[in-house]
């Protein structure tokens, strides 16, 4: 096994998520293998690798979605949110109550999950007349701004973005990244941000980590100066520029190997 | 909140609106296959094919007829309970079989044995195991029904969308929860079209059983009606046997159906909704 050891920024005391050596098979195939991470409290980390190399896998291990393999997952938080690629919207129930459907797992009573949903609606902007349209009836934007309002309902401590923007257009996707830092800079959530997206991730996050192409381990990172939503397009576009040129632990983020594309 | 009560309230009205509105074909159908009727009856004379408007005397005598009533209530209620039974067992054992892939893969051939053999088959075994009883009415009907929403439930569970499984479990549904909030919802829009055939299919049987096992109730009056050759009533009893099924479908099913896909309605642009 060909793990890539690298010197992850481990042992910080505040981390409120820690995996350790976390491994994920799929029917006897290894996916994922000997990742270690820590996310520190209010810290938004985004995790970026070539396509099909196990960052979705990891994200699922971490949000409890999948169990791991091997290793362990500490979670020092209370309330999680998660917001996938699809939107992953009930399609019979309306917007309101697709946002409240957390709360509703949660038993909170009706009347109050329906409250809280307007206030998260409200924080996507998402207007009050949508709120009672079904996900067929809505745009994909409208649908991801649901998805992302359903992930805040909770007033969550951690949350989990699996790739949420890929399927969106570029003014689109910008306004979403957006909503996301303000709702972090506001709510002071931690979250793991799964993207192959450069750019996205020096918008949108504290720090970048790398995976190896072939899910072996993180192979190093990079902590971006200032805090998400200060830094300007130009400055945006600098660090991506330089990544790519001049660092060696971005070389094969954008290799594509559609063969391992689950 | 009261806003979203209305609007809820509204699409129904709406949709029961429309419904009563899509009435209007059915008449103008129902009045083809009349006149279609009446052809056949100047054709044929009263003997092979009696007068629409004679049969549906008669149908009006039926149920002026007290011992009628009860006859004809006999072979709902039967046709109903047998539905029922058929409905929930089928609808269970569907989704046990569907959840675990070894039982679904067990029952697959007993689903074909029991819709390959022909329910006449089943009244026949059922004539020997109950004799003439509700027992055999209610088993046969069962027994053809049952399998339609096994196949149904067992499908639904296998067509779930695992991703919103994925979902749930992330925002901490245990199980029972998922199950409750996600799997059933999705299994019901692919039992209901399997029920609304097994509705369908108890009636005939349960007529069908009732002829043939001697048990009275509707299959019984026609029984009697052929013996005296009795054109005129044999053909009022299957009228009410059809208009039995329609008040049960239109009244019970389709309201159930129509609330569970609403939001497969709001789909439609406006313009084409059926």
């Amino acid at each position: 096994m060909n793990t890539a050891a690298c010197p992850i920024t481990r042992g910080e005391a505040d981390a409120v998520l820690r995996l350790a050596r976390i491994g994920h098979s799929y029917l006897g195939r290894t996916v994922v293998d000997g990742v270690d991470l820590d996310v520190s409290r209010s810290e938004v980390v985004a995790l970026v690798g070539p396509s099909g190399c196990g960052k979705s896998t990891l994200v699922h291990v971490a949000a409890d979605v999948t169990s791991p393999t091997r290793g362990r997952v500490e979670r020092r938080f209370d309330r999680q949110g998660m917001v996938f690629q699809d939107p992953r919207l009930l399609p019979w129930a309306t917007a309101l109550d697709n946002i409240a459907y957390p709360l509703a797992l949660a038993g909170v009573a009706r009347a109050a999950r329906r409250e809280r949903a307007r206030a998260a609606a409200a924080r996507v902007e998402l207007a009050e007349e949508d709120l009672d349209k079904f996900p067929v009836e809505l745009s994909g934007g409208m649908r991801q701004r649901t998805a992302i309002a359903r992930a805040l309902v909770v007033a969550p401590d951690f949350v989990f973005f699996d790739e949420p923007f890929t399927a969106l257009d570029v003014a689109l996707k910008r306004r979403m990244q957006d909503l996301v830092i303000a709702a972090a800079s506001e709510a002071r959530f931690s979250a793991l941000f799964v993207t192959h997206d450069l750019a996205e991730a020096a918008r949108i996050a504290d720090r970048i980590v790398v995976m190896d192409t072939n899910g072996r381990g993180l192979v190093g990172e990079r902590r971006l100066p200032g805090r998400p939503g200060t830094r300007d397009d130009a400055e945006v576009f600098r660090l991506v520029s330089g990544f790519l040129a001049d660092d060696p632990l971005f070389r094969h983020v954008n290799d594509v190997d559609e063969r391992r594309r689950a | 909140m009261s806003g979203r009560v209305e609007i809820g309230t509204a699409t129904r009205i709406g949709r029961i609106g429309r419904f009563l509105w899509a009435g209007w074909a059915g008449v103008a159908a129902l009045s083809l296959f009349a006149a279609l009727w009446s052809a056949g009856h100047r054709a044929y004379g009263a003997f092979i094919l009696p007068d629409p408007l004679a049969t549906l005397l008669a149908v009006g005598r039926l149920f002026a007829d007290e011992r009628a009533r009860g006859i004809a209530l006999a072979t709902g209620l039967r046709a109903i309970e047998g539905f029922a039974l058929a409905a929930l067992l089928g609808t269970i054992l569907g989704l046990v079989a569907g959840y675990s892939a070894a039982s679904l893969r067990l029952a697959r051939p007993f689903v074909t044995l029991l819709l390959g053999v022909p329910p006449i088959a089943w009244i026949v075994l059922a004539m020997i195991w109950f004799g003439s009883t509700d027992a055999t009415i209610v088993v046969t009907v069962v027994v053809a029904g049952l399998p339609l929403a096994f196949v149904g439930a067992a499908e639904g569970v296998a067509t779930r969308d695992r991703g919103l499984d994925d979902m749930a479990r992330a925002y901490g549904a245990t199980a029972l929860q998922r199950f409750l909030t996600l799997g059933l919802r999705h299994v019901a829009a692919h039992v209901f079209p399997a029920l609304t055939v097994t509705l369908g299919s108890s009636f005939k049987v349960a007529v069908m059983a009732e002829l043939l096992a001697n048990t009275g109730g509707i299959g019984g009056a026609l029984a009697r009606a052929r013996a005296d050759l009795d054109v005129e009533t044999a053909t009022a009893w299957v009228l009410v046997a059809v208009a039995g099924l329609v008040v049960v479908e239109y009244g019970m099913l389709h309201p159930i159906r129509a609330e569970l896909e609403r939001w497969r309605e709001a789909a439609r642009p406006w313009g084409v909704k059926r």
